[in-house]
């Protein structure tokens, strides 16, 4: 049985850098993140911190001290799956996963590399084929998955060759009748 | 009883067997599932990641849909269940967000039907009772562990219908099927979800921590009711071959689908359960 080994790193940044940062993150997701106590409930139960390079009880000191450079480049932003185990933990009600949200959306807007290309490059392709379908069409989804990082094919590949011989995603789809309305609805997030 | 239904897009492909066999329990169970017109993709992980607004904005489309029934509108996925449910509290809670929806996708919200999750309905308005009496082919042999996943039943303020740490629904539907539960502790832990194809080391850790868990168990299948579990459970073991079945389609073999349809459903499975229900006597 394979183990998971947590790393934690040791070496948070304490300095105060940007004061105003918490405030901006605090109004944009609307969780009350300076209640924050470090009882690291969040970090213990989160299934992707052993991968994460900042744990999310880290990721919230982050916040509270302004240390927006290195949470917009952190790998944990992107390897957050949204599974809301923390925020149905959290003693001060923080729902951390909007927290993240919040600081990818940051991340792209300031224009900063995402440190998980691959995570990246699937939501990408992923949001790609609602805009054109308005529904998730896999096959497009998956070539312009791999045509975003075809370093992964090799590895990848085995499972959607998978699908296709189970038949699981040749199902072709025209576009629904809204669609100008899901366009409307990109353009407004400037996607 | 009658719902608006939303399917959500892996209905209809990478978990295909699990919204045939979502229709046939539905329809064994008296359940009128009517589909939203020309509804809409959820966003999934990937909206909310890349734009908090455009994963609120696309599922207020999905609950516009609903508006003119009046009707509580069924979900089956989790992903796509609480994706909505989150846009529609919003609908419900902020009236600047509901004002600007009305207008920018022409519906009127009158939010009088729920966003309700497959579960819910099958316990709180169909009864455990109905479920027994419907079964004509009880899963005698059958010990699975249950596997909620991880979104399900979560946030617990807004689904309120299940514990968020132990949920037991799911168990009780699969007893008055018939099946011995299996306990276990990895209920609500995630399988990776949607790292499935860009970080799958990290999915096959998870996925296959939770297979050899469901075997220390005891467990000699796993029931999830998610499209996006079976697929990391499904295709990322090792060699453990453990079945994964969708409650769905245990639900549709235990009140007699044809076994011709059921074979349809499994087969699409990468371990193939058939073997054990064969050995079991229920295939």
């Amino acid at each position: 049985m394979e183990t998971m080994t947590a790393t934690i790193p040791t070496s948070v940044p304490i300095a105060i850098t940007d004061p105003a940062f918490a405030q901006k993150v605090q109004a944009r997701s609307h969780e009350p993140l300076m209640r924050c106590y470090y009882c690291q409930k969040c970090s213990v139960g989160c299934p992707t911190s052993f991968a994460m390079d900042y744990q999310p009880a880290q990721v919230l000191k982050m916040v509270q001290l302004g240390q927006k450079e290195a949470l917009l480049k952190s790998s944990a932003i992107w390897l957050c799956i949204g599974c809301e185990t923390c925020g149905t933990r959290c003693p001060n009600d923080i729902r951390i996963n909007n927290v993240m949200d919040v600081l990818k959306e940051m991340a792209l807007e300031e224009g900063v590399a995402p440190a998980e290309k691959t995570v990246y490059a699937l939501h990408r392709s992923f949001l790609n084929s609602i805009k054109i379908f308005g529904r998730l069409h896999e096959l497009s989804m998956l070539a312009e998955y791999m045509l975003r990082v075809p370093q992964k094919l090799p590895q990848e590949i085995g499972l959607g060759v998978t699908l296709i011989l189970k038949g699981k995603v040749l199902k072709f789809w025209s576009a629904i009748k809204g669609r100008d309305q899901i366009r409307e609805l990109f353009r407004r997030a400037g996607l | 009883m009658r719902y608006t239904y939303y399917p959500g897009c892996t209905a209809e492909s990478t978990a295909y067997e699990f919204g045939r066999s979502t229709e046939a329990a539905c329809e064994a169970l008296d359940i009128e599932l009517i589909e939203l017109d020309d509804w809409n993709c959820c966003g999934a992980t990937s909206a909310h990641s890349m734009s908090l607004q455009l994963n609120y904005e696309l599922s207020a489309r999905t609950v516009g849909l609903g508006q003119e029934s009046r009707l509580d509108m069924a979900v089956a996925c989790p992903g796509c269940y609480q994706r909505v449910l989150n846009s529609d509290h919003r609908l419900r809670t902020d009236e600047e967000f509901r004002r600007e929806m009305e207008k920018v996708l022409d519906f009127q919200y009158n939010g009088q039907g729920k966003i309700r999750h497959l579960l819910d309905i099958l316990t709180n308005d169909i009864s455990l009772d109905t479920v027994r009496e419907k079964t004509i082919k009880p899963l005698k042999g059958l010990k699975p562990v249950v596997y909620y996943g991880c979104v399900l039943v979560r946030p617990p303020a807004l689904t309120g219908w299940d514990d968020p740490e132990h949920p037991v629904l799911m168990d009780g539907v699969l007893k008055a099927l018939g099946a011995e539960i299996m306990p276990w502790s990895h209920k609500v832990d995630c399988c990776g979800a949607s790292l499935a194809l860009n970080r799958s080391d990290i999915v096959k850790t998870l996925s296959n921590q939770l297979v050899d868990d469901a075997l220390e168990a005891g467990g000699n299948c796993l029931v999830t009711i998610c499209g996006m579990c079976h697929i990391n459970l499904d295709t990322r073991q090792k060699k453990q071959n453990l079945p994964i079945f969708y409650l769905t389609e245990l639900m549709g073999l235990a009140f007699g689908s044809p076994v011709k349809e059921v074979e349809k459903w499994m087969k699409k499975h990468v371990i193939d359960g058939r073997p054990l229900l064969r050995s079991l006597g229920l295939l």
